[in-house]
């Protein structure tokens, strides 16, 4: 089943007549051709309504792409300075699913964009995340398809390349993945830890649950609360900057320790109290994860 | 992005916040200048201020009070050029290349204002507290208590009762409450309109005539936004930066400088964390956090080289990259290209996987390159620990 996107997905792409649009709309289509199922129905780009892209019709607005063509998803490729725009007319439009992948958006923008979005129907997964995929069914986002096997670990991480990493390490050792859920390493951001977590708890078809921090804020220590009171499931956790310095940001804007908060000491110690299998090496992910399934 | 408290202190004052008279000085001549004018407006003391990026300045002999201005003017030949250490400078210090000289102030009672992002609420908190002066983050842990917070609805902003509200608790009289809350109006309505990420008032004095005061002042800025604030990106000051640091964001480089002797090339923040992170757990010390991004091509990769070679303590230069979108065979390619460019000589050990991986060792092999090849992140943290120690 896995959660968030499947084979009913239908996605518009904001910034579809973009390089990066561009490209990611057709990995995400051709993904979710391998299996049959159809995802990308057109794509948002203000000025070019009424043409066509790739094949895909183009709208001026999200309501207008959203009311001729069933979308319920919606990925945001458009540059920072436009990108919580987006997310709002997404909202507005009432889109169920936004994947915003966008980096650099400024965060007061993100403080204002969160108080419409917390109280819509909309979920809002990022930004400055790599996206979300179900294995086997379809993808929505930038993440590489072909290191993924359908299977039953969900995975939830706020960093893209160490979300690859765990994914290929699963994979390798013939273990595969419900969905992937790359939550983004911003301070203000959609899904959190803890979202992601209930919606890979609920779901049937997930085993097993791999959930992968970094320093900065305390979402991992919330999240492992959580785990404790509520996730039966096994959980594999990691957490990237035990050796960063405090003080500085380690590229993503999220990703800093300040007034000593946010160490991965903290989160680790939150993890393990929680009885969550931590492991102190990205390179442990995939046996730590064999090793609790029994395989 | 950081500034100095004498820029800090400047945009205050454009919102109408009351901060003490002052002038920045490179020079001990400016200093005297403006020493003397602060002296001649009336002033009984003055006091000279190291400018530096980093907290703790008074205790490490950064600030310094003068009556006359041959005090004044020893205290900033003293203060001009030294190399000052504190908590936040790490142990080589950071040297004082400018002066606040300003007007001293007869304190009543030091307190604390701040404004800061809160990221679990998403929304901006306004703090305050009796406990001035003092490191804040120690109060927080210790006595959360005397903290008092009031968060501001993003819609509607910060409003007048919650700055009474902290101005109430701050313990204020009730004559100061008006000025404290246009003070704090202010404060709030520059961290907006700035795009900061940290404000911080600490110590907020009352003067012993019953005045307010911001007497030290501390901005960041949010580096995203600083595209719609031009103004505001020229009070960059690079000498405060590590100087491999400055280069690297000319090319847009993610490099951060650590102490180690490995040097890290990675792709993506959090796999150039966990590098890190690896190679303490292999026993070595990472020289730096460097994520060369998800479309890392040979120019930028040779850059990177660049940095991490102007690195003298560097004794092995370990990538480590997934190839996702960004094919493996495509990076090999740029990394032997930019590495015989370069001529580098340190040992260089590899880790790749991803994408058409094999292609990309097999690239690796024909090159003629001394490259180590990691089959898996530990053999090649391994590896490169190894290769440091020589």
């Amino acid at each position: 089943m896995a959660v968030l996107v499947g084979k009913e997905t239908r996605l518009i792409v904001q910034g579809i007549t973009g390089r990066e649009g561009t490209f990611h709309a057709k990995g995400c289509d051709e993904y979710a051709k391998q299996f049959g199922n159809t995802l990308v129905v057109g794509g948002v780009t203000p000025g070019k309504g009424g043409t066509t892209h790739e094949g895909w019709p183009v709208f001026n607005t999200v309501e207008e792409a959203v009311a001729a063509t069933g979308a319920n998803a919606t990925v945001i490729f458009v540059p920072p300075p436009a990108a919580a725009d987006g997310i709002l007319e997404a909202t507005a439009a009432g889109v169920p699913l936004i994947v915003c992948i966008t980096e650099g958006i400024p965060v007061l923008d993100m403080v204002k964009v969160w108080e419409v979005v917390k109280d819509s129907k909309s979920r809002l997964i990022g930004p400055n995340c790599p996206g979300v995929i179900s294995p086997g069914k379809a993808k929505i986002g930038i993440m590489p398809g072909r290191i993924h096997k359908e299977g039953s670990v969900g995975i939830v991480s706020k960093s893209g390349t160490l979300t690859y990493e765990a994914v290929y390490q699963l994979t390798q050792r013939g273990i595969g993945q419900s969905t992937a859920i790359g939550i983004g390493g911003d301070p203000i951001i959609g899904t959190t830890h803890i979202d992601a977590l209930r919606l890979l708890n609920d779901d049937p078809d997930t085993e097993a649950i791999i959930m992968i921090g970094e320093i900065g804020g305390s979402a991992e220590e919330a999240a492992a609360e959580f785990i404790k009171q509520h996730v039966k499931k096994p959980v594999v956790g990691f957490i990237a900057g035990q050796t960063a310095p405090p003080g500085r940001r380690m590229g993503h804007a999220g990703a800093i320790i300040s007034g000593g908060e946010g160490t991965a000491e903290s989160k680790m110690a939150a993890m393990s109290a929680a009885g969550i299998h931590v492991v102190k090496s990205p390179a442990e992910i995939g046996d730590a994860m064999a090793g609790l399934l029994g395989r | 992005m950081k500034i100095h408290e004498y820029q800090a202190k400047e945009i205050l004052r454009k919102y109408g916040v009351a901060v003490p008279d002052g002038e920045m000085a490179i020079s001990i001549e400016e200093a005297d200048t403006a020493a003397k004018q602060l002296f001649s407006a009336g002033n009984a003391v003055v006091v000279v201020k190291a400018q530096i990026h980093a907290g703790g300045r008074g205790k490490g002999g950064g600030v310094k009070l003068a009556k006359t201005l041959e005090e004044a003017a020893a205290a900033s030949k003293a203060i001009l050029g030294m190399q000052l250490v504190t908590h936040q400078t790490g142990p080589a210090g950071q040297k004082v290349q400018r002066l606040l000289v300003e007007a001293g102030s007869a304190i009543d009672r030091e307190l604390y204002l701040g404004l800061v992002l809160d990221r679990a609420s998403g929304k901006v908190v306004f703090m305050a507290s009796q406990a001035g002066g003092m490191e804040i983050e120690e109060v927080a842990h210790d006595t959360p208590e005397k903290i008092y917070k009031e968060y501001v609805d993003p819609a509607i902003g910060f409003q007048a009762y919650q700055a009474r509200k902290l101005a109430f608790k701050l313990g204020l009289q009730p004559a100061q409450i008006g000025e404290a809350v246009r003070f704090m109006m202010g404060l709030y309505k520059a961290f907006i309109e700035t795009d900061s990420t940290l404000m911080e008032i600490n110590p907020f004095i009352t003067t012993k005539d019953g005045k307010l005061a911001a007497l030290d002042c501390k901005i960041n800025f949010d580096d995203n936004a600083m595209f719609r604030h031009k103004d505001l990106k020229e009070l960059r000051d690079i000498s405060e930066e590590d100087p491999l640091e400055v280069e690297a964001s000319k090319y847009a480089l993610n490099y951060i400088k650590l102490d180690g002797n490995i040097a890290c090339m990675v792709n993506g923040a959090g796999l150039a964390m966990a590098t890190m992170d690896i190679i303490q757990y292999a026993g070595g010390s990472a020289a730096n956090f460097l994520d060369v991004g998800g479309g890392a091509n040979q120019e930028q990769i040779e850059n990177a080289f660049g940095i991490l070679l102007s690195d003298k303590n560097v004794k092995a230069i370990f990538i480590n990259i997934f190839g996702g979108i960004l094919r493996v065979d495509v990076l090999a390619t740029a990394v032997v290209a930019a590495a015989k460019k370069l001529n580098v000589q340190l040992p260089i050990i590899l880790r790749l996987e991803g994408t058409n991986v094999e292609e990309g060792r097999k690239i690796i092999a024909e090159s003629g390159l001394k490259v180590q090849i990691g089959a898996t992140m530990k053999e090649a943290a391994d590896l490169a620990v190894a290769a440091a120690k020589g």
